[in-house]
């Protein structure tokens, strides 16, 4: 098994070198002088030119990569200009909060969506059915932020009952003790129950807006999948075998429809990561999404930079986690020699 | 022995497309709703900006945070600006996006798919490692990246949105192109002399779309849903432009304080416009190609 | 006489709802099999005796409804049973073994697992002690180190193979009645006969009945004792096997015994039936459904069919049979 992990991973590579090359052009390419960028927009021509000189954009492009490389091979994501600090400890130190926030959001939406899945395929036609169907779609249709701003005036505004989307913890609350950067967990392992609470009461609106955007693909394919399976001849064998309504469609039709879901995933994660970033700005969320775009807006280009390129590294791991999970799971993946 | 004077084309006469679209569209009456809704979009879009009661960029001191009223039917916002003139006017431009989008995917996609289908071997390479290391990123964040490094306008988040859709096309089309490269209308082509370019773009290209033009009715809505997010983080459109995306952003800090009609009217436009395209698409499978119904 | 019976199937009537019509895909059918008793349910594709089987066993397809008929097994319809009652049988007293074995097994369990299911779930067996079990049931089919086989999966074993462990799974619970649809189909020579022996030897051990549906009329004459024929959802003939193959009375079957090759016939001397199996979905199916390619129709095959039965245990559905020969039977074909 150790091999085809071994394997997996080897195929990653030139993906991620893929991704170094476009990120680094993403930066390099741009129309007029770099350097001008980066310098940010009240820089003066001395400046500028020290900026050219310290980031080496006076270089051929060839070598300006060399050192593009060299640097991330050392971590170095170059500075904000807001703040002066190195990119690469903004976002290692924001990272838990869009990770937190994504996780939590993924797992309602699992929670939610394949069961509701599993419901239609097995009572076809029926309301679970229709209510799947239509999920599936409106899921689809609905602008992420749109949600997240309707969830907020309902449950805030009008009936307040969750807390203002103002970040991860209310003003009054201070934060536990970092151990994983996950208030849920690391409140828990203080074993502060109040501040459990405080944080879950932040995490659940921007999470059901993460939850919602993500339903529908999810949603679809256990449907699908569960359809295709309860078709399939060795549900009929065990049918006939006169097996229980629960064994034939958890333990053979269940497992089986869940292969092309853990697939899907890969495509979830691609919508969850983008839907991140503007979940973040409606709720106030201090994650390395609300990170690129207020440096966005203050036109602050190596934090984007950084922000794209982990992002991209982070979906490729995920992908390979996937894939690796699935070689588990399926034993027609692993056995083979 | 097939007559090869004239190139057979899998696409029945346009009669008998247009009695089965209309076929279609009757069975289904949601299918059906989905094109009325269209048209008034198109409506919308085409005329728009004669037919709105106020103009979009007015401001009105007096009469800022209107809630929704025989006066103002969205209400007004936080410059007294009159929000159902700027939603209707604003479909012009997401529509504008959204078309622009999707026929630049089609052309970029489709004719490197079906290029890279055809011929195979080094150019069925590279055009696949394009759409591989496109796939790579999460598709946002790559459009994110593409505008902010090529400068803040629509132009580029038409580009942006071409280029993180061009992998679903090109495979799409290589897929198609790869069955077709040995079809007998084809080969007719070729024998009659026609150079190699000329039989993919109009040929097979031509061919492909049909099945392309589902997928492109999709991507309208996804284009859509897109430039509205990257305008919702003040990437692509600037202020006062009127566009979805950016009205819901110029609502989203009055939500909290209850004036709810800023933010919503805009992105219930959004929702409608990209479910009325999703419909669209599902109604054009059906009539393009039956088989794939699901 | 009932009492001798293991299945019973009376005037089984299926339809199928499509898209482009109602197929009336059984009418009428009846047979019975004794206790121990193996038969044949032969016919061409289309013919039904898939259908009947799912009917009798309950896993038609949803678009299928029994619109007439019962299927006594014991005392119990199983027909009209209830959901609860049709649980302690099917698996237990009645089971069945489908065709292509590879795609008919759980492609991500182990096959031992597979057969402890059927064992917890009718054997009375523990968690515990099923997995043994199981090994045992897979040395009973012949399984050559069934220890090591048992944590296999489907993918990693041959179609005959496969097949073993369906007939395993099968009969795990020791049922009274085996349905096997065309169970060597697929597989090779060879390995067809030795599926087809070991399912005569387990059913003689077991003394359990057996029907065998097969559009395979020499492996049916070889492996059963009587025969039952189907045309386009009818049974047209059932007789014992030597009876059958000797004193055929039904046009078709005389066709089906033409048409089946042997060592004897050359390939150019084989005899095709004409016409083709009419389409089930019009509503002006004449009653016989063969007599719009059968060369012996006359005007009274315009009426409802009879059921006659000829000698005891010969029974033929047609108005115009062939005459019965009049010297003694002649050697079967072989």
């Amino acid at each position: 098994m150790l091999t085809t992990i071994a394997k997996r991973t080897v195929t990653v590579i030139p993906t991620l070198i893929g991704v170094i090359i476009v990120t680094f052009l993403l930066t390099r390419v741009l129309p007029g002088d770099p350097a001008v960028y980066f310098a940010g927009p009240a820089a003066t021509p001395e400046s500028i030119a020290d900026i050219r000189k310290s980031l080496g954009l006076d270089k051929p492009l060839p070598e300006q990569f060399v050192v593009y490389v060299n640097d991330l091979a050392h971590g170095n994501l170059g500075n904000s200009l807001a703040t002066g600090q190195p990119v690469m400890a903004e976002i290692a130190s924001r990272l838990p909060a869009s990770a937190e926030l994504t996780l939590f959001g993924l797992i309602i939406s699992m929670v939610i969506a394949i069961p509701l899945g599993i419901l239609a395929a097995v009572k076809q036609g029926s309301w679970i059915d229709h209510t799947c169907r239509v999920v599936a779609t409106a899921g689809v249709s609905l602008p992420v932020f749109f949600t997240g701003l309707l969830l907020v005036y309902v449950f805030y505004f009008l009936l307040g009952w969750a807390p203002p989307p103002l970040g991860r913890l209310d003003v009054f609350y201070t934060a536990p003790p970092q151990v994983t950067g996950f208030y849920l967990i690391d409140s828990l392992i203080a074993g502060d129950f109040e501040v459990f609470r405080a944080a879950l009461a932040q995490l659940i609106l921007p999470g059901l807006t993460l939850a919602i955007f993500s339903l529908a693909p999810i949603a679809r394919m256990t449907r699908a999948s569960m359809l295709a399976v309860l078709a399939s001849d060795y549900v009929r064998t065990a049918r006939a075998s006169g097996l229980s309504s629960y064994t034939v469609i958890v333990t053979y039709a269940f497992r089986n429809a869940m292969l092309p879901v853990i697939t899907t995933l890969g495509m979830v994660f691609s919508f969850l990561l983008g839907a991140n970033v503007l979940v973040e700005k409606v709720f106030a969320w201090p994650g390395i999404g609300s990170f690129a775009v207020e440096a966005l807006i203050a036109s602050d280009y190596a934090p984007v930079q950084g922000f794209v390129l982990t992002m991209a590294i982070m979906y490729v791991a995920l992908n390979l986690l996937i894939d690796i999970l699935y070689g588990v799971v399926d034993p027609r993946v692993r056995l083979e020699a | 022995m097939a007559d090869i004077a004239a190139p057979v084309r899998p696409a029945s006469g346009a009669n008998a497309l247009y009695r089965h679209a209309r076929y279609v569209i009757g069975e289904n009456p949601v299918t059906g709703l989905s094109f009325g809704l269209f048209v008034l979009i198109l409506i919308a879009a085409l005329i728009g900006p004669w037919i709105v009661p106020y103009n979009p960029l007015a401001s009105d001191t007096s009469e800022t945070l209107k809630p929704p009223s025989l006066h103002h039917l969205f209400g007004t916002d936080q410059l007294g600006r009159d929000i159902f003139s700027r939603v209707v006017v604003a479909t012009q431009l997401d529509f504008a996006i959204a078309i622009f989008s999707v026929v630049l995917v089609f052309l970029m996609g489709g004719l490197a798919g079906v290029a890279a289908g055809y011929f195979g071997g080094w150019t069925d390479r590279v055009v696949g490692r394009i759409a591989d290391t496109i796939m790579a990123f999460p598709l946002f964040v790559l459009a994110m990246g593409i505008v902010a490094a090529l400068g803040n306008t629509v132009q580029n988040i038409v580009l942006a949105t071409a280029i993180i859709n061009f992998p679903l096309y090109a495979r799409v089309a290589r897929a198609e192109a790869n069955v077709r490269r040995e079809a007998g209308f084809v080969e007719a082509a070729r024998l009659s002399g026609n150079r190699e370019w000329r039989i993919l773009a109009f040929q097979i290209l031509p061919n492909v779309f049909p099945i392309l033009v589902v997928q492109m009715s999709l991507t309208m809505g996804y284009a859509i849903l897109n430039a509205a997010g990257l305008s919702f983080i003040g990437l692509g459109v600037r202020p006062p432009t009127p566009e979805w995306g950016i009205m819901v952003a110029e609502g989203a800090a009055n939500i909290i304080s209850g004036e709810w009609w800023i933010a919503f009217f805009p992105g219930a436009a959004l929702m409608i416009a990209v479910f009325c395209f999703n419909l669209l698409g599902d109604g054009l499978r059906d009539i393009v190609d039956p088989r794939r119904r699901t | 006489m009932s009492a001798d019976l293991a299945l019973s199937v009376e005037n089984l009537s299926v339809e199928f709802r499509t898209r482009s019509g109602v197929v009336r895909a059984l009418e009428n059918v009846s047979f019975s099999v004794a206790k121990g008793e193996t038969i044949a349910i032969v016919g061409e594709s289309g013919s039904g005796k898939s259908v009947t089987a799912y009917a009798v066993m309950g896993i038609l397809d949803p678009a299928g409804r029994i619109t007439a008929g019962r299927a006594m097994l014991g005392g119990l319809d199983l027909i009209a049973a209830k959901p609860r009652q049709l649980a302690q049988v099917r698996g237990r007293q009645i089971a069945m073994i489908f065709q292509n074995p590879r795609t008919a097994l759980n492609p991500i369990r182990p096959v031992g697992r597979q057969i402890a299911d059927v064992l917890i779930r009718h054997g009375g067996l523990t968690r515990r002690a099923a997995p043994a079990a199981a090994v045992e049931m897979l040395r009973a089919v012949g399984i050559t180190d069934p220890v090591r086989r048992a944590k296999a999966y489907p993918f990693e074993m041959s179609g005959g193979m496969c097949q073993r462990v369906m007939i395993a799974i099968a009969l795990a619970a020791k049922p009274s009645l085996l349905i096997a649809d065309e169970p060597t189909t697929g597989l090779d020579v060879t390995t067809q006969a030795v599926i087809m022996d070991l399912i005569g030897d387990l059913a003689r051990e077991m003394g359990m009945a057996t029907i065998f549906i097969t559009h395979d009329l020499a492996l049916a004459g070889q492996r059963s004792a009587r025969i039952v024929v189907m045309h386009a959802g009818h049974v047209v003939e059932a007789a014992p096997t030597k009876e059958l193959f000797a004193r055929a009375r039904h046009p078709y079957t005389a066709e089906l015994i033409a048409a089946t090759p042997d060592s004897a016939t050359s390939l150019d001397a084989l005899a095709a039936i004409p016409g083709s199996l009419p389409d089930l979905r019009r509503s002006d199916l004449p009653p016989c459904r063969y007599s719009e390619r059968c060369p012996r129709k006359k005007d009274a095959c315009a009426q409802p069919l009879p059921h006659t039965a000829l000698e005891t245990n010969h029974m033929v559905a047609c108005w115009n049979p062939l005459p019965a020969p009049l010297s003694a039977p002649s050697a079967s074909a072989a």
